[in-house]
């Protein structure tokens, strides 16, 4: 087995990047990102990896130069947050719809303005339909296994798509807990040798890349896409059990959280996750049906299945931690949509938390849950969306 | 017309030199006219043709393609002719 040490959630996706060790990284500092290219880049230094480290002037030159070193063959990584993903915008579109599977843990910051360090949604959130697959980590655990995962899944052959892998700054990416590490050469054989499909290093097989499409052919293009998002799932599950002979890890969709028999739920992802499930198990204690869903894969999102876990429901929260002004939460839009197109109706509600890395508390889950409890007894809901832990 | 089934992913072009099967002679508005008296062979319009419209056999030239003329005029502008006189001239199509 491997190695249990405490570090932080950054140190953590550095160690899995060292350990597949990809042929090239483009780097762009932006906090709280910075840590992982800053100790990748020590290990290039230090000679523990072979890759081609690219430091670039920006994030949209980062994402370009991973396109270009996609495209000419290679197993490809870099990382960022918040406005840094944000000027990467045009070309996550470029990668993706040149089906070229980058893999680029994102360490989730709130965006401009006001100006904000700090831990939320909103960044990745917002990127996605940018074509890109995204698998949400709740801890340092999390993460360093969903980036190993991630290159299997985005290089497999009906997928071919790049990956964000994303965890919360700060909360997750600075503070030191303690994870269990695989070996490097069981994560060298897990990933395996890359075989890029089309190179533009292969001189005996030339391939044009980007080239001009209009409204002939566009649309087959976009439906392809449509098509490799859909072999995403099984393949996420797939490539889970075979993590799991690797590391006794195991990995679905979502997990599910004392879902059997829970007459309330909440869904809701990353970090805060780890603190709504302590307060589902004091719920239980004292006799409430309380289960929670903790969607993994968010990108594509696993519509049936979430229904079915959800089937039993009479009342559901989806707390998100990223808005959309003048709309619900986009968990919620996910999660009203798997229902509505699956039949079950229960009442659900939407809460916002956690903007800008407010800290989500166990009493903001308490509150939740006593709401839950509330409409399931009266049938009636106040407030379909609103916020928690805002003063007014 | 093909299907999203049939094609290649991420619009990639698999194959080399297709330019040659798309053709774009139709985009013209201006025609490049040769005038063979007024040739020197130098093949500097076929050195600067954007696309391959520039019809060349055992190192000489001969018609244009007007299948992938696009009619952009580099040809004539840096055709160096012959006594002041240019072996390739623009004439505007349909006259």
């Amino acid at each position: 087995m491997g190695k249990k040490l405490a570090v932080t959630g950054n140190q953590a996706v550095a160690t899995a990047m060292k350990q597949i060790n990809p042929d090239v990284c483009a780097a762009y500092p932006i906090t709280p990102q910075t840590e992982i290219m800053q100790r990748f880049a020590s290990f290039v230094s230090d000679g523990e990896v072979d890759t081609e480290l690219i430091t670039v002037e920006s994030e949209h030159s980062a994402m370009s130069a991973c396109i270009g070193a996609a495209a000419a063959g290679g197993r490809v990584m870099t990382a960022t947050s918040s406005q840094g993903l944000a000027l990467m915008w045009e070309m996550l579109y470029i990668a993706s719809g040149m089906r070229l599977p980058i893999v680029m843990p994102v360490v989730n910051r709130a965006l401009s303005a006001p100006i904000n360090i700090h831990g939320d949604h909103s960044d990745s959130m917002g990127a996605r339909d940018s074509g890109w697959i995204q698998l949400y980590s709740e801890n340092a655990q999390e993460a360093y296994d969903n980036v190993i995962q991630a290159v299997r899944i985005g290089e497999h052959e009906n997928v071919r798509l790049p990956v964000m892998v994303c965890m919360d700054g700060f909360i997750i990416s600075h503070s030191i807990e303690s994870m269990e590490f695989l070996p490097d050469e069981v994560v060298k054989e897990f990933v395996g040798e890359y075989k890029p499909l089309y190179s533009l290093l292969d001189v005996d097989n030339p391939v044009t890349y980007g080239p001009l499409v209009l409204p002939d052919y566009y649309m087959e293009f976009k439906r392809q896409q449509h098509e490799a998002m859909g072999n995403v799932k099984e393949v996420v599950l797939e490539v889970a059990k075979e993590f799991e002979k690797v590391s006794g890890r195991s990995y679905g969709l979502f997990e599910e959280y004392r879902l059997d028999d829970a007459e309330v739920i909440i869904v809701i992802l990353n970090s805060a996750a780890g603190t709504a499930k302590d307060v589902v198990d004091q719920y239980r204690d004292k006799g409430v049906k309380v289960g929670l869903l903790k969607p993994r894969l968010f990108r594509p999102f696993p519509y049936k299945e979430v229904a079915e876990a959800l089937s039993g429901a009479k009342v559901v929260a989806v707390l998100d931690r990223a808005d959309s002004f003048g709309g619900f939460g986009p968990v919620y839009m996910e999660v009203a949509s798997a229902l509505t197109t699956n039949g079950a109706r229960p009442l659900m509600l939407n809460r916002i938390y956690g903007l800008g890395g407010r800290d989500f508390m166990p009493e903001h889950a308490e509150t939740v849950i006593e709401e839950l409890k509330r409409v399931l007894d009266s049938g009636k809901i106040e407030k379909q969306k609103d916020y928690l832990g805002v003063r007014e | 017309m093909k299907g999203w089934r049939e094609l290649t992913i991420g619009a990639i072009i698999p194959e080399a030199g297709n330019a040659a099967s798309y053709n774009t002679g139709s985009w013209r508005a201006f025609r490049p006219q040769w005038i063979e008296e007024n040739c020197i062979q130098c093949l500097f319009c076929w050195i600067y043709c954007p696309d391959s419209a520039v019809n060349v056999k055992d190192g000489k030239r001969g018609e244009f393609d007007y299948d992938h003329c696009k009619g952009c005029g580099i040809c004539a502008m840096e055709c160096p002719g012959k006594k002041g006189k240019k072996a390739i001239v623009m004439v505007e199509e349909g006259t």
